[in-house]
């Protein structure tokens, strides 16, 4: 042990140093009052919501249930929409952004398929069968969209650092949606009336549910089980797993990567071409631009329910559904903020920077390969 | 994040006697199909009016045949691996090449046929009208069409093809010569407007309503060319001095691109009129962002898809505080009194924004910023706030900026020019400053590896802080200088779109790079437009966000560092070839240690 | 008091115990080198002491002074610098940008003064650069002249691992955590590096946390060596007390009747 004498400066300065280095940083402080803030107002929010139900104003017991329900029924569309996010962002680890464009180019050629079976009478003639047709159409487009844009702008990328394929599905995302200006036409097309069992009301253990959302939400429940057969009992799903925990193990272990890669888009695709079903049973009217904020809604769905997480998107597909359509009224109304309706998006946005502040891995926790993970 | 250097994709080797069917089939197939897209999408009828010469060429059908030149030009590009040529093209290229024309030619005539045929696919695709049927065979009907295009889009294709026998310095020369064309023909607006002190030149060039005659095109193209092959490439030499590793060559580049532009910034305004003056403040206000974006997304690497909020921020600051009927207070500041109030008021909209997505995971990052700007635009609209932003109204009779006695606002863009430009060089100079300091170096760090950077010492929090308000004074910069020219604020100025362009503006220019986003901004804004204003080629209308999106994928497939890059990223994404640099380095420059080393004990890569 | 100290630290990582109840001291001017098999906790236990992890439990006293739960920039400010296992520079930052870098933490010039570029934030950037030159000369000849403006991932291995140390010695710290300097290395640079270990506290003054396989290196640098296994604390001593000691042989090579394998 040699010459302590020649240690650098002063004890007592090195000391002042270290505790200046550790003070609490206000940044804590900060987040905090966010926690904080955000809980008093949603709770006077909703005290305030709570006080004007007993009082009979505003929204009746029924009124609420049907907000309940139509929130629902779309947040399961963002939720079969998130999926296609999560599911990329889990094998490749980029965000997908031209996946509302897989989405919308499902809504459109869906809305040629309609309309040539409107024409022809099969829509009202055999209206089960006509929307089957819708759908296979839908998933069809939709999974060849995704499939191309990966093969066209994501395979040369591998391997690059992860913004460059993120802002290539930017870009991807505009070319796409001009590409269906330019051939579609900018205008609004109107899938034709849903048909006539689907019109009316359904009563559900004594709920009155609107039939097209009762089947939205039917049928988000039918493909969410189809996709967890796929993930979890097919060769092909076992193989999209094990891709997402280490592409290159994977490839060791003797799987075709690139063929595991694409079967994710392609399910994605599917789960989108469904959602674009569902919007044309919710929604009706389509444009080029019909996938692009449904996108952007179903990213942050899949980021709060947690990324890499196959229930976690549809969990949070259906919680953004309700905080968007439930939320605005009930906190922000309850607050006595006139124009709720207006502030949906925001309301949607800020529940996902809540939601990080709170739990930065999403609701449901993320589920990422050894690459992604920090 | 690590960089993993993109490995070139090992090519078989081929065969140079023989013709290959199954190439010439997917490459005559897919130049067809972008024939058929560049019909099918509307593009020739977009771009039909705009002549480069007339009366033989206009736009559309030099993109149109742009399909079959590329597909042609496939045939007979020298494949370099390692830098040795694999094979030199031969004759039978060009065969090979003009066949695949013909393949490429063929499918456009028939999607003119199924158009005719079934007129009925107008209600569904309403841009497949006999217009374009007649546009897409050339005015000469179905059945021509049969002969005429396959015939063109060969000759065309072997015209490509016969190009890649040149010598390369020839090849630079036509590429000149026939860029040049284009660029006049293109920007004869710009020209027109340039030479108003010498009619003589504009009249010579455009002799019937700005387009160009055989004979200017002619005399054009020879000029460019023949300088081309007379003055070996300065031009190129700059650009990459630009993206130098050495300091010095760098330096000296950037002071020449500086001057350069410096020239032409106090020039060319004067000379301009109204309508140029006008796209060149569109330019600097994209440019302000761009250079702010560039601090958060390129030094920093924080992606930022709301960055247009802290532009919203400093334009409703400014009118709020300037203008006389704002909705609730109006202390009417002159704009002058109001800008630190502006940038102290964006600054805390950075802190705001930036504090929540701290300690999220990178790519959250994007989403939660591109919420953000949709909340300040929705919040700005709704009624909720109408009482202080005006919603749907928006704020209007915003004063201009008061300079000498003299109010700048959209009715003098000589000044206005002048006072964007002056903001312009502001941020260039902040930002090039920082990038060359302690905060600098702490944003590479932090960009190159964020638990390292952590880990030595740099408080990243701080850091991600530092740029994030950076970012969103440039910003209000940009911000306020739009509500004084424009006169009135309103939130469809402020849609996620402009974020977006912002983006591919820093990214096309070469983030990292202040000249390469100077660049970026005046190619894209001034030729493209923005989102809302229109650029040179105004007839792109809506589809300049098709062009936007085009263009984004084919920098990210092949240069994804960007126009004129930052050293850094070059590096990044090339690091393969820096290795090599890297050792071919060693003698000339290290004469004392690389000798004096032993190899064998501490060799490279 | 002991420069740095450790109570009853416990970390876990969901089932994996990976530290359990660890103490450990070093002192002023000490080298320590801490052994064990792999999945030992070694790496985990530098990662609670420089603030990448929180501890689940327990103390970490750096010169009396309770760090735990700071952030790691915090801590190096503090005055413990790391390096890490598997080399972690910036690699598209050139050779004197990665050590002017660890300056950062000594250095105030912010942003108005960067960009007026005053004569104290000039004089500080010089200051900079020179303290970055000289930390880089420390190292020979290898790390200096031309490779000052070579991006590090041109280095080879060897390099890169005295330039992490460099970066680290930039921070000025009291306290140098070093993870494995020789793997990877060949003999020769395995000779060098503990010989460059020693020189880092004879030469600059740093205390010296060194985790390392390499026995000769371990024999080489310590005055004490400390031994983890499964995350516990099975032997402390001299390099001969510990090199006898029936428990490390054990851990090393074995139990008879252990079917756990390694955590």
């Amino acid at each position: 042990m040699t010459t302590l004498d020649e240690l650098p400066p002063a004890v007592e300065e090195e000391k002042a140093r270290e505790r200046r280095a550790l003070r609490i940083t206000w940044v804590d402080l900060f987040l905090w009052g966010i926690r904080v803030a955000a809980i008093i107002v949603i709770l006077w929010g909703l005290i305030g919501s709570i006080q004007a139900f007993l009082a009979g104003e505003g929204l009746s017991a029924q009124g609420w249930r049907d907000l309940i329900i139509s929130s629902l029924a779309q947040g399961c569309m963002y939720g079969l929409l998130a999926l296609g996010y999560s599911m990329v962002y889990g094998v490749l680890g980029f965000i997908n952004f031209a996946h509302g464009e897989v989405f919308m180019s499902g809504t459109m050629v869906g809305f040629i398929a309609a309309n040539a079976m409107f024409e022809n009478g099969l829509w009202t003639a055999n209206p089960f069968l006509a929307l089957f047709i819708v759908l296979i159409v839908a998933m069809v487009t939709s999974t060849l969209t995704a499939v191309i844009i990966e093969r066209v702008a994501y395979r040369p990328l591998r391997g690059a650092p992860r913004l460059i394929p993120l802002i290539t599905s930017i870009g991807m995302s505009f070319f796409v949606q001009y590409t269906f200006a330019g051939l579609f036409g900018v205008g609004f097309s109107t899938y034709p009336q849903a048909p006539e069992i689907l019109a009316g009301s359904l009563n559900i253990l004594g709920l009155q549910v609107r039939t097209t959302q009762a089947a939205v939400i039917l049928i988000a429940i039918l493909s969410m089980i189809g996709l967890w057969y796929f993930v979890t009992k097919t060769r092909t799903g076992r193989a999209i797993r094990a891709v997402a925990e280490d592409k290159e193990i994977a490839g060791l272990m003797g799987i075709n990567v690139d063929r595991a890669i694409v079967s994710v888009f392609a399910v994605g695709g599917a789960m989108a071409g469904v959602a674009a079903l569902m919007w044309s049973l919710l929604f009706r009217s389509v444009n080029f631009f019909t996938g692009f904020f449904p996108g952007i809604k179903a990213f942050t769905a899949a980021v709060l329910g947690g990324i890499g997480n196959i229930a976690g998107a549809m969990g949070g597909g259906v919680l953004l559904g309700l905080f968007e359509g439930v939320g605005p009224l009930l906190i922000l109304g309850g607050l006595g903020i006139p124009g709720v309706s207006q502030l949906k998006d925001a309301v949607a946005f800020v529940a996902l920077v809540l939601v990080l502040v709170f739990r930065p891995s999403g609701l449901f926790g993320e589920r990422l390969g050894s690459e992604d993970r920090v | 994040m690590t960089a993993v250097a993109t490995q070139p994709e090992a090519r078989a080797v081929r065969d140079p006697s023989r013709i290959e069917g199954r190439r010439v089939l997917k490459v005559g197939t897919l130049a067809g199909v972008a024939m058929i897209y560049v019909a099918a999408v509307g593009l020739l009828d977009t771009f039909n009016a705009r002549m480069i010469i007339s009366p033989i060429l206009s736009l559309a059908y030099l993109l149109f045949f742009a399909a079959p030149f590329l597909a042609g030009r496939v045939f007979t590009k020298r494949i370099e691996l390692e830098g040795i040529e694999t094979k030199p093209a031969t004759g039978a290229d060009v065969g090979a090449a003009a066949l695949a024309g013909l393949i490429a030619g063929l499918m456009p005539a028939l999607f003119a046929w199924a158009v005719n045929t079934f007129p009925d696919l107008r209600s569904t695709f309403p841009g497949w009208s006999p217009q374009m049927v007649d546009l897409l065979t050339l005015g000469r009907g179905v059945a021509a069409a049969f002969l005429l295009l396959p015939g063109i889009s060969a000759a065309v294709a072997a015209l490509g093809a016969a190009t890649g026998l040149l010598s390369k310095r020839v090849q630079k020369a036509l590429a000149a010569g026939t860029f040049t064309v284009i660029g006049l023909a293109l920007f004869s607006v710009v020209v027109d407007d340039f030479f108003d002190w010498f009619k003589a030149l504009p009249d010579f060039l455009y002799p019937n309503a700005g387009a160009m005659s055989i004979l200017s095109a002619a005399v054009s193209f020879v000029v460019a060319a023949g300088l081309a092959l007379l003055l070996p490439g300065r031009v190129p030499k700059f650009t990459t001095g630009l993206a130098s590793e050495d300091g010095a060559t760098r330096r000296r580049s950037t002071l020449i691109g500086a001057v350069i532009i410096l020239v032409i910034v106090l020039l060319v305004p004067r000379f301009l009129g109204g309508i140029l003056n006008e796209l060149l403040i569109n330019v600097g206000f994209f440019a302000l962002m761009a250079l702010g974006l560039n601090v958060v997304v390129g030094y920093a690497g924080l992606l930022d898809l709301g960055y247009v909020a802290f532009f919203a921020v400093g334009a409703y600051a400014t009118g709020v505080l300037t203008s006389p009927i704002s909705p609730t207070w109006d202390p009417m500041l002159s704009w002058w009194q109001a800008f630190p109030i502006v940038l102290a008021l964006a600054a805390l909209a950075g802190l705001f924004v930036g504090t929540p997505v701290l300690r999220m995971r990178g790519d959250y990052l994007a989403i939660v910023t591109l919420g953000f700007g949709e909340i300040v635009r929705l919040l700005l609209l709704s009624d909720w706030l109408s009482p202080y932003f005006g919603g749907a109204q928006g704020i209007r009779n915003i004063p201009g900026i008061p300079i000498f006695g003299q109010e700048v606002n959209v009715t003098t863009p000589v000044l206005m020019v002048y006072m964007v430009m002056a903001f312009v060089a502001l941020a260039a100079f902040i930002s090039w400053r920082l990038e060359h300091s302690r905060i600098g170096r702490a944003w590479a760090a932090m960009r190159e590896d964020e638990d390292v950077a952590e880990a030595v010492g740099v408080d990243t929090v701080k850091a991600k802080l530092t740029a994030f308000i950076t970012g969103a004074v440039i910003a209000s910069f940009a911000g306020a200088l739009f509500a004084a020219k424009v006169g009135s604020v309103f939130t469809n100025s402020f849609e996620i779109l402009v974020s977006i362009v912002i983006l591919v503006i820093v990214i096309v220019g070469g983030m990292g790079n202040i000249v390469g986003v100077l660049v970026g901004a005046v190619v894209l804004i001034g030729v493209l437009g923005g989102p809302n204003q229109p650029g040179l080629l105004q007839e792109l209308g809506e589809y300049k966000l098709l062009f936007y999106g085009a263009l984004l994928v084919f920098m990210m497939l092949k240069r994804p560092e960007g126009l004129l890059p930052s050293r850094r990223r070059q590096q990044e994404l090339h690091q393969d070839e820096f290795l090599q640099d890297a050792w071919l380095d060693r003698s000339p420059m290290a004469p004392g240690p690389s000798v004096a080393e032993p190899r064998g004990k501490d060799y490279e890569f | 008091m002991p420069l740095l100290e450790t109570r009853e630290l416990e970390k876990s990582f969901g089932g994996v115990k990976a530290i359990q109840g660890v103490d450990f001291t070093i002192e002023e001017g000490e080298i320590v080198s801490i052994i064990g098999p792999n999945g030992a906790g070694k790496t985990s236990f530098f990662n609670v002491i420089s603030g990448i992890f929180h501890p689940d439990a327990g103390q970490v006293l750096f010169d009396g002074l309770e760090i735990s739960g700071h952030t790691p920039s915090q801590i190096t400010t503090a005055g413990i610098a790391r390096t890490f296992q598997n080399v972690r520079l910036f690699p598209n930052l050139t050779v004197l940008e990665n050590v002017m870098v660890g300056q950062h933490c000594r250095t105030k010039a912010g942003v108005f003064r960067s960009v007026l570029r005053t004569p104290s934030q000039r004089r500080e950037e010089q200051e900079i650069e020179e303290k970055a030159k000289d930390i880089l000369s420390f190292f020979g000849s290898r790390l200096v002249g031309y490779r000052f403006n070579q991006p590090a991932f041109v280095l080879s291995y060897a390099n890169r691992r005295r330039l992490e140390i460099a970066r680290a010695m930039a921070t000025e710290p009291r306290l140098l955590l070093l993870d494995e300097p020789t793997a990877g290395m060949n003999p020769n640079e395995t000779v060098e590096m503990t010989e460059l270990i020693g020189r880092l506290r004879d030469e600059r003054g740093f205390t010296i946390v060194v985790i390392e396989h390499d026995m000769k290196v371990v024999q080489g640098v310590s005055d004490r060596v400390v031994v983890l296994d499964h995350g516990v604390k099975i032997a402390e001593g001299t390099y001969e007390e510990v090199s006898t000691n029936d428990a490390v042989i054990e851990a090393y090579l074995g139990r008879p009747a252990d079917l756990e394998g390694t955590a």
